[in-house]
């Protein structure tokens, strides 16, 4: 089996490393990364756990190949918060109690932030729709779409502040 | 295993065609991933086809559309113009999974995976579209219903590589769709589907059809009787009603946990007819 390096961008940061051609992405993150926040509930691409992006379009982690990560932009859960600062999926998440045992929470998140990068007014409907491909076994999902709406409302207030600054500077 | 990620097609077909043992070729992996981890294939190698320029984009032709191998389901449903000509097409390819899998997810790699139950591949058939394969002795392109030839077996000869699937200049009033029948509302596989093509005549009379059904026969089937039944007709009950009896003749499905024989049967005429519907009014008729 020969080895394949491979450079990539995770969350901002070049990075490389050198994997197995067989090795997934996921295991490429948690084992020779250190992000750990990525989970493997099925392996199949079936529960959305292992949910990243790669050059911005939401992906099971899972099913793409380490090797595939070469000069692409990765983003995963540990670059949401800017900093100390949670993203406001993550706040909503804490207040609605959106997560019970929490293995598919990082999933849940990368999923949602990809939702509302297209669409910050998202109802009800889509917001279950654009989570289809993530499971949870313990919330029974409303409180996870609740917070979702709730983080929408925060993201679309942040959007109208940063438009108002950028119209008085000019 | 070995990993390879060319950047032409020449130079993929040759790879396939010169490796020794087991060598498949990596598109979204949405299938592909799962065959090797549950361990029902152990590639030598693989090659990986979304560095290659002519697999990458959808390209409007003076022809139609050429969709690259490569293209994931959630690029087709960017392009406007494609989900304007083809609409049934665009919505068979979104059925597939979930948003993480439409990221990846081909309708080539739908094709080649070869499941009597993928999504895009009456759709595809019914808006006559073809493979454009590439392989040691050239290029040809053949009618995508000529490519799956039983569960999980292609037509591709060794070394054969579909590039593209192209999808012809959408016809005056013509129009398309594509239903399946599913026991949850999204993220599962088709127990019969219905794919159907049809264009008018200046009188609103069908002139042309082409009705196709998934998951009732080891193949998807295209079905001519059924377009029969209906060319001529204004979709009236009697004409519906000889295509959904023609459609049930033409199912060879199996009993699975999925569905049983008489409901296959029973529910692909219910689908052709419905997805006749849609596809009448998409091309303006009333």
């Amino acid at each position: 089996m020969a080895s394949v390096h491979v450079a990539t961008t995770v969350n901002g940061d070049v990075t490389e490393f050198v994997c197995q051609p067989g090795e997934t992405l996921l295991d490429v993150l948690r084992n020779r990364l250190g992000l750990t926040g990525a989970k493997e509930g099925c392996g199949t691409g079936d529960c959305g756990a292992c949910s990243v992006t790669v050059d911005g379009q939401l992906v099971c982690s899972c099913l793409v190949l380490g090797a595939e990560a070469e000069g692409r932009k990765i983003g995963t859960i540990e670059g949401l918060a800017d900093g100390d600062t949670l993203h406001p999926l993550q706040t909503q998440f804490i207040n609605h109690a959106a997560l019970q045992c929490g293995i598919c929470t990082p999933g849940f998140l990368v999923a949602a932030k990809a939702l509302l990068d297209r669409n910050s007014s998202p109802t009800e409907e889509e917001v279950r729709f654009a989570l289809a491909g993530n499971l949870c076994r313990c919330t029974g999902y409303d409180k996870i779409v609740r917070a979702v709406n709730a983080a929408a409302k925060d993201v679309r207030k942040q959007q109208a502040r940063v438009k108002k600054a950028a119209g008085k500077r000019r | 295993m070995r990993y390879e990620a060319p950047t032409t097609t020449r130079e993929a077909v040759s790879l396939m065609a010169k490796a020794k043992g087991k060598a498949f070729v990596l598109a979204g992996g949405t299938d592909l991933l799962v065959r090797m981890k549950s361990g029902v294939i152990e590639p030598d190698l693989i090659v990986d086809i979304k560095r290659i320029e002519a697999t990458q984009s959808i390209k409007q032709t003076a022809g139609g559309f050429r969709i690259g191998a490569a293209v994931s389901g959630a690029a087709m449903a960017k392009s406007a113009a494609l989900c304007k000509a083809w609409p049934g097409v665009v919505e068979a390819a979104n059925l597939i999974g979930s948003d993480q899998i439409q990221g990846r997810c081909t309708i080539a790699g739908n094709l080649c995976n070869a499941s009597p139950a993928a999504d895009s591949v009456p759709a595809m058939v019914a808006a006559g579209a073809k493979a454009v394969v590439v392989g040691p002795k050239g290029r040809r392109t053949v009618a995508v219903e000529k490519i799956a030839t039983a569960p999980g077996k292609t037509s591709l000869a060794k070394g054969e590589i579909v590039e593209a699937i192209t999808l012809p200049k959408r016809p005056a009033k013509t129009g398309d769709a594509y239903l399946r029948f599913i026991p949850r509302s999204e993220m599962d596989i088709a127990v019969v589907s219905a794919g159907v093509c049809l264009t008018l005549n200046a009188k609103g009379e069908i002139s042309k059809a082409r009705v196709v059904l998934g998951a009732v026969a080891a193949t998807v089937v295209l079905v001519p009787q059924a377009a029969k039944a209906i060319i001529g007709s204004r979709l009236d009950d009697d004409a519906l009603a000889e295509l959904a009896a023609a459609c049930g003749k033409a199912c060879k499905p199996i009993n699975d946990m999925r569905g049983t024989i008489e409901f296959r049967t029973d529910v692909a005429g219910v689908l052709a007819r419905r997805a006749a519907k849609i596809a009448y009014q998409r091309a303006g008729g009333k």
